[in-house]
């Protein structure tokens, strides 16, 4: 398989072709437009397979929620404010057990915010984001290959679980363009996922809904919904560790920022600071058991995302206050260099006598 | 190593062209590449920009606040990015659009009259496939082999315009 040059954006259309997307819905903002572009070029030329440009996002998560009650991989993307638009559909999906993969490159916020990177939706993201108990699968990749694998992985994963994943990238992410890979060849057949509507000819109806005026209906189906989510928990939390070993200070961060910081820990250690890199890769379920082991050995930490400290509350959780965590973050789409994050990090390194 | 290359001028000079191109050099090359155009709220005839990082190793960040290279292909970007170069780095300056004056001791000036020499070539828009040859002699980052092999694979589809692109690309290189 040979690499190619590809910015992220069209790198997850691409893969989630590859993956059997069969449908997708979009509506533009930037900084993912290639990602609809790709789409609009690629998909639409697919047999059985329909893109749609939404008049709305609202409009086009309820039209992810159709095709995927009609049981087809289904796809939308967009921006902050308009990922913000889609919760209700969100919900809706989760509700009803239903199958979906939508994808955030974030921008700035709050409100219309900046065009610029940030990651500033990761408490949105990571807590259902819409009304009522539920959660997504939330995934944070931080290069382009990784979107690409990625994707692939949350059409399955969705499928797996029925429930909605959410690939949480950035708009650095999605504008840069790196060698990709794709390692898998798109489906010849597509599959429909059984227990969809596609006509009930000889066999009972089925009805797919999120309403039911009995309480004791609804507890159930929540706690239904949370039996999987502890599976989910289980078997798919993911994280990459990185120099953690002889560590006395490690720093926590996720996508664009943990490839950041990981360039800065390299120059520290190059210094001989021990320093090293814990990354969730699954924002949820959250790595919060690896972080509790590794805070037997390692007491000081160092939280660093390009928002005001989201994840930092998930650390603070997992950690349940046995060593010490600090923060640093810088929002509203600005995007800091690797020097910047190395003083940082030196900085509380000599503070805290770790030397 | 780590190096990193700002590539400025108007919209429309083919900059993010240039940097496409020397990325996918890099990736023939087998580096680490990453590629990253400037998408502000840009306007016709404004300023358009982009980054390449190339690297041995993986790349933290594919943004330059101090590039080791800039390529300005017109005043405006002369003036912007000249005070960004790293000390000991390169500054390469379209000379047919540039006219200012680069008050920098710690720095290579180098001034290519990018668009006099496409206009003489009889393609006036392949000025940046002069000033990316001229790029690739002076800077070293990949082989001309390999810009060449990218940008055939860049103009694939527009096989009429390889030819006096490489020529264009050609001379840049030989002027060095």
């Amino acid at each position: 398989m040979t690499k190619v040059l590809m910015d992220g954006n069209s790198a997850i259309a691409e893969a989630a072709i590859r993956a059997g997307c069969q449908c997708y819905f979009g509506y533009p903002i930037t900084p993912q437009n290639e990602l609809t572009e790709y789409m609009a070029l690629n998909l639409s030329r697919r047999k059985g397979c329909a893109f749609v440009q939404a008049e709305s996002e609202v409009a086009a998560i309820n039209m992810v929620y159709g095709a995927s009650v009609a049981g087809a991989r289904a796809m939308t993307s967009s921006s902050s404010p308009g990922i913000s638009l889609k919760q209700e559909g969100i919900s809706y999906l989760a509700a009803c057990e239903l199958p979906a993969v939508i994808v955030n490159m974030q921008r700035g916020g709050p409100g219309l915010g900046s065009i610029s990177a940030a990651q500033s939706d990761y408490f949105q993201a990571t807590r259902g984001g819409g009304h009522g108990d539920y959660r997504t699968i939330v995934l944070g990749p931080s290069s382009v290959q990784e979107l690409a694998d990625m994707t692939m992985r949350a059409f399955d994963l969705a499928d797996k679980y029925k429930i909605p994943v959410i690939i949480l990238g950035d708009g650095v992410l999605g504008q840069m363009k790196e060698p990709v890979e794709f390692k898998r060849e798109a489906p010849t057949v597509l599959a429909v996922r059984e227990g969809s509507l596609r006509g009930a000819k000889g066999r009972p109806s089925r009805i797919i809904k999120t309403f039911t005026s009995n309480p004791s209906e609804l507890e159930e189906i929540n706690w239904s919904l949370f039996r999987r989510y502890t599976l989910i928990k289980k078997e798919e939390t993911t994280f990459e560790t990185f120099l953690t070993e002889d560590a006395r200070l490690v720093v926590v961060a996720f996508g664009i920022a943990a490839r950041i910081a990981k360039g800065a820990i390299k120059n520290l250690r190059a210094e001989g600071l021990k320093v090293g890199l814990m990354r969730p890769i699954t924002l949820w379920p959250f790595p919060d058991e690896p972080l509790k082991e590794m805070a037997k050995t390692i007491k000081q930490y160092l939280v660093f995302e390009m928002n005001m400290g989201q994840m930092l509350e998930d650390v603070q959780l997992a950690l349940a206050g046995q060593g010490e965590v600090a923060f640093y973050g810088r929002p509203g789409g600005v995007i800091p260099n690797p020097s910047e994050v190395a003083r940082v990090i030196a900085r509380l390194y000599y503070q805290k006598g770790l030397k | 190593m780590l190096i990193k290359t700002l590539i400025a001028g108007f919209g429309g000079q083919g900059v993010l062209s240039m940097g496409l191109n020397l990325a996918e050099a890099a990736m023939l090359e087998g580096k680490n590449v990453t590629y990253l155009p400037a998408y502000g709220a840009e306007v016709r005839g404004g300023t358009a920009n982009c980054t390449v990082a190339i690297s041995d190793d993986e790349i933290a960040s594919p943004v330059a606040s101090s590039p080791e290279f800039v390529i300005a292909m017109n005043q405006p970007s002369a003036l912007k990015f000249q005070h960004h170069i790293q000390s000991g780095g390169l500054f390469f300056l379209n000379s047919s659009l540039v006219e200012a004056e680069i008050i920098r001791g710690d720095i290579e000036i180098v001034r290519v009259p990018a668009n006099k020499i496409a206009e003489d070539l009889g393609s006036p828009k392949a000025a940046n496939m002069v000033m990316l040859g001229a790029f690739t002699k002076k800077s070293g980052v990949v082989e001309l082999s390999n810009v060449t092999e990218a940008l055939k694979h860049i103009l694939s589809a527009k096989k009429k315009l390889l030819e006096v692109n490489e020529k264009a690309l050609q001379t840049g290189y030989n002027l060095f």
